[in-house]
């Protein structure tokens, strides 16, 4: 099958008074059509980077320095302003995180839809309007008079579904979501991950999941990578992680999770996230790397297939 | 917006009159001396042909405010006097009363800062607005530094420079007043392109320092929502620039613009007494500079007390217009 | 020290700011050396004479040496500012904390005052007040009247800015570690807020001195003190500039134009300084 969404060699770097910072180093990843991927990665990690970089949205002093992403066959470095304008939402449409306010105030909802019809192309008279945000609003679960509210009116899982049908109006080929549920109750957090997995499957689309709940990747996605200090540094079935993780940090991930129901933070792993700024030579994990060896801590290890659609990046996996 | 949000409103004004009033009440007492009375007798001791109405109302404000009157019934009846907007005569023109002197006064001053600060608010907040966005032409950042400059200037020392270049090196431009000299007041159009040709100078230094200050704080703003989590996502929908630039953008950033323009607006008839005192403009400025002169304080009280209001004023219309700008307004209780 | 360097050649306006200021002292310092500040009085030298090798500056109509009144009239200018900007941000300051730090109402009280201030136009009370009192202003009575109403913005800004820090995470730490109230103000609150401090003082002496050469301007200031905005009212008393007597008005107005600058650029420096991301996203 060919892929929808191809990545290779992707870095992205941010200018720094005191030289470079890597945010993504060297990333490549397939993504399949109709696949739910999942990033995970401890915050620092390069995921919502990365995540941003696939829309070529990274603003100055970040940089996207060398790879190819390419959606569909077509390589999106080479396409103009213009033509990449287009393709955020018609062709890669992003879902904000649950967090954030990622409607304007004071605006109302029908109106950020009409934006985004209007700017691409698409001339819509009032009625046909209507309809599409009704019948985008109740893809989401979302009752019609929605529509012309105000953002502040709406609670938070509201605004959630809101920002979904936004990212869905174009039938887009594939949908980052960057923790689209952080910040959100867990009851609530459910419901938007289950319409979110509802309208992918409704599209056929193609979803990257980014975000930091093992449990919550290990219930929706297909394939999980794990990112650590710009470096993907596992990718595998999800099924295969949570049961032969192959780098020490997946495993240390992994076993940290609780061992019952297998949901919950990223916590327990011994010592701290490296500063993107000034990493250890080598394998950037080796510090807290409990297989740790000399190699390590000079030799970078490659990203290499370790099983059949399992690679990852370390000198003993 | 609920009516109980009104009428908290309007108690602040109320609330500020009444502090206005109260100043300018006590303030003059502070020094142990009734000044008022001591100017009053002043002028009466001068003579002259309004000698007995000068003489008439020492009698009257010794009866109303004289020392063997306790304070509260003197604060008393100062209240009463607001409330009926009576702000007594003049001491130093004697038979012409402040309301008078002050409502001639008021259309120059609101003319000339209405038009300076409607212009500059356009314009600055236009060049800050741009001045913050990436897409804008390169050349526009070289207007930064002496926007700044200009804007850390005050009023009327630009005045004084510009009216040396423009009125007194090349006359292009009357140095002085209001309107020309034995122009006799009228509608016709050519004493509204006198009117017009007196009101530039000061307006335009008026202006060229506002502007800067206009844009200096929109870019601000600008700056502050353009890193917004909705002007993310709007570039994620792939919204055009111009879009993500006014309805996002521009769009939020302004709302505290406004606040400001309201609160400008409000300070209209004291923004800029010495622009009008430097250029003999026959504004409230001029008028509150010729009554501290003259020591006339009933003058002084009745200006501030006016402006004060006015400003009062403005708050309470911004108050009341605000909601609809933004829609969360009329939610949040503050 | 070379990091300082690079530091000033990344903040160019708190190096111009400064520059200015300096400049300005060197020139009060050195002209106390040249020339006599008595001849800044009334009927010193001859009246109305324009620039000369004798009288640089020119002389006024009531026979002043103009150099000799900027020479002893623009510290008097500044000791205003500094003496109003000074008590305005002390008193703010403790009284941002105060709000800040214990909230409830006494944050209420004075926000509230704080607020309504605010609203009312300084330069109005200002006039109240000074007209009040009988007999004219000294300069250090000048000085207390614009500081009157200085503390009003400090403790405006200042409040917010304690509140900003005290979400923060290493205040929360100290609290928990048993430190009292005013020791995390003093060791923990204290060090993060002094550029931030410094910039609103500086802005303070600069708005001081400006409501200070308004109430001059206006002919409530000090009536024999030689001070900028003095000189001004006698240009506009004199009508010089009608009559064409440049020289009188060109030196105050060079000087104070210089003070705005000077204090305005290193109020944008120290801002520069005190919350770096401004100048990124500049």
């Amino acid at each position: 099958m060919n892929a929808i969404l191809k990545v290779e060699g992707l870095k992205v770097e941010f200018d720094h008074p005191l030289g470079a910072v890597k945010a993504v180093d060297d990333v490549s990843f397939a993504l399949q059509p109709g696949e739910r991927l999942g990033l995970a990665g401890e915050s620092g990690s390069g995921k919502s980077t990365m995540a941003l970089s696939l829309l070529r949205m990274i603003k100055p002093p970040g940089r996207i320095t060398a790879g190819r992403v390419s959606l569909d066959g077509t390589e999106l470095s080479a396409l103009d302003h213009e033509a990449m304008r287009h393709l955020r939402l018609a062709g890669i449409a992003m879902v904000p995180q649950g967090s954030m306010n990622s409607l304007n105030p004071v605006i109302r909802i029908k109106a950020q839809f009409a934006d985004a019809f209007r700017d691409h192309g698409l001339k819509l008279s009032s009625a046909e309007l209507d309809a599409r945000v009704a019948e985008l609003l109740r893809t989401v679960g979302l009752r019609p008079h929605v529509a012309d509210l105000y953002p502040h009116e709406l609670s938070g899982g509201m605004k959630q579904r809101a920002c979904i049908a936004i990212a869905i109006c174009l039938r887009p080929k594939v949908i980052i979501a960057d923790e689209p549920t952080s910040a959100l109750d867990v009851v609530v957090q459910r419901q938007v991950m289950e319409t979110l997995a509802r309208v992918q499957r409704d599209l056929g689309c193609a979803i990257i999941l980014v975000g930091h709940d093992m449990g919550l990747m290990a219930q929706f996605v297909d394939r999980l990578g794990v990112m650590y200090a710009g470096r993907l540094v596992e990718l595998a079935p999800i099924a295969e992680i949570i049961t032969r993780p192959r780098h020490p940090y997946t495993q240390a991930l992994i076993s940290s999770l609780p061992s019952l129901e297998k949901r919950g933070a990223m916590q327990g792993i011994p010592g701290l996230a490296p500063l993107l700024r000034d990493l250890p030579p080598g394998c950037a994990f080796h510090p807290r790397c409990p297989r740790a060896e000399a190699r390590c801590t000079t030799e970078k290890p490659a990203v290499r297939e370790v099983a059949p659609n399992q690679q990852a990046a370390c000198h003993f996996a | 917006m609920h009516l109980i949000d009104i009428l908290r409103r309007c108690g602040v004004f109320v609330l500020i009159v009444w502090l206005a009033a109260s100043l300018n009440f006590f303030l003059p007492k502070l020094s142990g001396q009734d000044p008022v009375r001591t100017k009053l007798l002043q002028q009466a001791q001068l003579g002259g042909y309004v000698q007995q109405g000068i003489d008439e109302m020492v009698k009257v404000y010794e009866t109303r405010f004289g020392l063997d009157r306790p304070l509260w019934q003197q604060y008393l009846s100062y209240l009463g006097d607001v409330v009926r907007g009576d702000f007594n005569f003049s001491i130093a023109n004697y038979p012409r009363t402040v309301w008078d002197m002050i409502a001639e006064s008021i259309p120059w001053t609101v003319g000339l800062l209405g038009m300076t600060t409607l212009l500059s608010f356009v314009i600055g907040t236009i060049l800050g607005a741009l001045l913050a966005w990436p897409r804008a032409p390169r050349w526009m950042a070289w207007l930064m530094p002496p926007l700044w400059a200009l804007h850390a200037i005050p009023f009327f020392l630009l005045g004084l420079i510009l009216m040396y270049l423009l009125a007194f090196q090349v006359q292009w431009l009357p140095i002085f007043g209001g309107y020309s000299m034995g122009a006799v007041p009228s509608l016709s159009v050519a004493f509204v392109l006198d009117i017009i040709r007196h009101a530039t100078l000061p307006a335009l230094s008026i202006i060229l320092v506002a502007v800067g200050g206009w844009a200096l704080s929109m870019r601000g703003m600008m700056v502050t929502t353009m890193g917004e989590d909705y002007v993310v996502f709007a570039e994620g929908k792939g919204l055009r620039s111009l879009t993500i630039f006014s309805r996002y953008c521009l769009r939020n950033a302004i709302l505290p613009q406004i606040t400001a323009l309201a609160l400008a607006l409000g300070q209209i008839l004291s923004g800029a007494v010495l622009v009008e005192v430097i250029f003999g403009y026959p504004g409230i400025g001029t008028l509150l500079y010729q009554a501290i002169r003259e020591n006339d304080h009933f003058l002084i009280q009745g200006i501030v007390f006016t402006v004060i209001v006015s400003l009062g004023l403005a708050t309470l219309l911004l108050d009341l217009v605000y909601p609809l700008l933004d829609p969360r307004i009329s939610y949040r209780r503050t | 020290m070379q990091g300082l360097l690079r530091y000033f050649r990344r903040n160019l306006s708190l190096v111009v700011g400064s520059a200015m200021l300096l400049f300005l002292l060197a020139f009060i310092v050195i002209g106390h050396f040249i020339v006599d500040v008595e001849d800044a009085r009334a009927l010193s030298v001859r009246p109305l004479q324009p620039p000369s090798w004798r009288y640089p500056f020119g002389t006024d109509r009531q026979g002043r040496d103009l150099l000799a009144v900027m020479v002893a009239g623009t510290p008097l200018t500044l000791q205003i500012g500094f003496i109003a900007g000074i008590l305005g941000v002390g008193i703010g300051t403790v009284l941002a904390f105060v709000a800040a730090y214990y909230r409830g109402w006494a944050d209420t009280i004075i926000r509230g005052i704080a607020d309504i201030g605010l609203t009312v136009p300084g330069l109005l009370v200002l006039i109240i007040i000074a007209v009040g009192i009988p007999g004219g202003l000294s300069v250090n009575q000048m000085a207390l009247v614009v500081a009157s109403l200085a503390w009003l913005n400090p403790t405006r800004t200042i409040r917010a800015q304690v509140l900003s820090l005290r979400e923060r995470g290493y205040v929360e730490i100290a609290r928990m570690s048993g430190m009292s109230g005013p020791a995390i103000i003093v060791l923990e609150l204290m060090p993060n807020l002094l550029p931030y401090l410094a910039a609103t003082l500086v802005n303070a002496v600069s708005g001081a001195i400006l409501a200070s050469i308004g109430l001059e301007v206006l002919g409530l200031g000090p009536i024999d003190a030689p001070t900028l905005g003095m000189t001004l009212y006698w240009v506009n008393f004199n009508a010089a500039m009608i009559n064409g007597w440049w020289w009188w008005w060109l030196a105050p107005t060079t000087i104070i134009v210089l003070v705005f600058l000077g204090l305005f650029f290193v109020t944008v420096g120290l801002d520069e300084y005190a919350n770096p991301r401004l100048r990124r996203s500049a």
